[in-house]
């Protein structure tokens, strides 16, 4: 085992933690290949908690504690998980997770666990974090699967914002529980956009989003 | 008594589909959404495993997790209810396996037809999702195999109507970032909206 380890040194001079190579692991999924409106992942949650900010920052901090964790432990152990069971290794390792933040949510922020749902329980399956796990922390060691987790992330959270900004701001008139729209817009006749609470208007906001922020990229799909 | 599950059946298609109004199972509906013939066949597979899991789950949920369920072993202060997720999940990609050995084994052409899509459900959160909702609504034995039923057959619709509108639009002209995933988005919000119409109706 030491004689391994040596071998390694030898060959790679150790890396320093915050490299170019390192930064461009955790800045990437930022805009360039943003988990969801690049690869197209986690599109699920992203929909359903945006109703209002709240919930949508709860839920992008869930997301980035369990993401983060299961690639380093993913990382840690993928010299010993054979290849044939991975798949319900990593299901297990998030699982685990997701049931902590689960509890967590409950004990300390039962109202937003209570809004949240069943959505708690579906980061599960939320693809981004099966797909960083299978795609980068399996191949990767543990500190770039940190930064790779903490990227993704927040490539994850900042649409999540986004979204649930315009979502509440033009859906019920406030951003993060506090009445922005002015009173005398209202007396002038200025109503709240029902269509935002509502699930179409999700669908339609995600849609220009992507279009807004694929037009700024120049990235052609298909 | 009919009645009322008829009316579970139709809300649970069309008034609150599980895509539409819930938003889950998204990534394999925009992944597999191209062509008619293979989101028929995952739309197949997922209300198969659908109609299956939520009553299992069920039965684990109610025998063994739930809060002093296990008090037809002598242990009726257990509450072991944490453990929901993991159980649920496991038990969701065990019965893909089953299926999938089953299906295998007794009806090679709908394996053919099916086999490539099973894998994939493992993880579509149509069908987790499916499980938890019925946990939090506390469904009976008879509500959650009609509930997993019409969400299944509410997913499928959905799955099929997108894959012919993106059939007929291929060759329209669209604006170069709109394309692929962002007028899939716009189409998907026109349809939630249009399936809207349904909420009210009861039976």
């Amino acid at each position: 085992m030491a004689e391994v380890e040596l071998q390694e040194a030898v060959v790679k001079p150790r890396e320093k933690m915050f490299s170019k190579k390192n930064m461009r692991v955790l800045k990437e999924p930022l805009m360039d290949n943003n988990p969801i409106t690049f690869q197209v992942l986690g599109i699920c949650s992203t929909l359903a908690v945006t109703v209002q900010v709240r919930t949508a920052l709860v839920m992008s901090l869930a997301v980035m504690f369990v993401v983060t964790l299961s690639n380093v432990a993913v990382s840690l152990l993928r010299k010993y998980i054979p290849s044939k069971i991975r798949i319900i290794v990593e299901l297990a390792v998030i699982a685990t997770l997701v049931i902590l933040v689960d509890q967590i949510l409950k004990a300390y922020l039962f109202d937003i666990s209570k809004q949240l749902s069943v959505f708690v329980g579906l980061i599960i399956t939320n693809c981004i974090i099966m797909g960083r796990a299978e795609a980068f922390a399996l191949q990767n060691s543990p500190w770039p699967s940190f930064l790779d987790g903490l990227g993704n992330a927040l490539g994850y959270g900042w649409i999540l914002m986004t979204i649930s900004t315009f979502r509440e701001l033009l859906g019920s008139g406030s951003f993060f529980g506090l009445h922005i729209i002015p009173h005398s817009w209202y007396a002038a006749g200025y109503e709240n956009m029902g269509l935002m609470v509502l699930a179409p208007g999700a669908f339609i906001l995600l849609g220009l989003l992507v279009w807004v922020q694929r037009t700024l990229t120049k990235t052609v799909h298909e | 008594m009919l009645e009322h599950y008829l009316s579970l059946f139709v809300k649970s298609v069309f008034v609150e589909n599980i895509l539409l109004a819930f938003f889950l199972g998204m990534c394999s509906f925009l992944a597999v959404s191209k062509k008619v013939e293979t989101s028929i066949g995952l739309g197949v597979a997922v209300t198969f495993v659908m109609t299956i899991t939520t009553p299992v789950n069920w039965a684990i949920n109610n025998y063994l997790l739930k809060d002093g369920a296990l008090a037809w072993a002598g242990l009726p202060n257990v509450d072991l209810s944490f453990l929901g997720f993991i159980t649920y999940i496991a038990t969701i990609a065990a019965m893909v396996q089953l299926v999938e050995m089953v299906i295998d084994r007794y009806s090679p052409k709908l394996y053919a037809a099916l086999g490539i899509f099973l894998p994939l459900i493992a993880v579509n959160c149509a069908i987790l999702g499916a499980s938890l909702f019925m946990v939090e609504r506390d469904y009976t034995a008879g509500e959650s195999i009609v509930f997993g039923f019409g969400s299944g057959i509410g997913w499928f619709l959905a799955i099929v109507a997108m894959a012919s509108i993106r059939h007929k639009i291929r060759y329209s002209n669209v604006p170069n970032g709109l394309k692929g995933l962002g007028i899939t988005m716009l189409i998907t919000g026109l349809m939630s909206m249009a399936f809207m119409i349904f909420s009210g109706i009861q039976l």
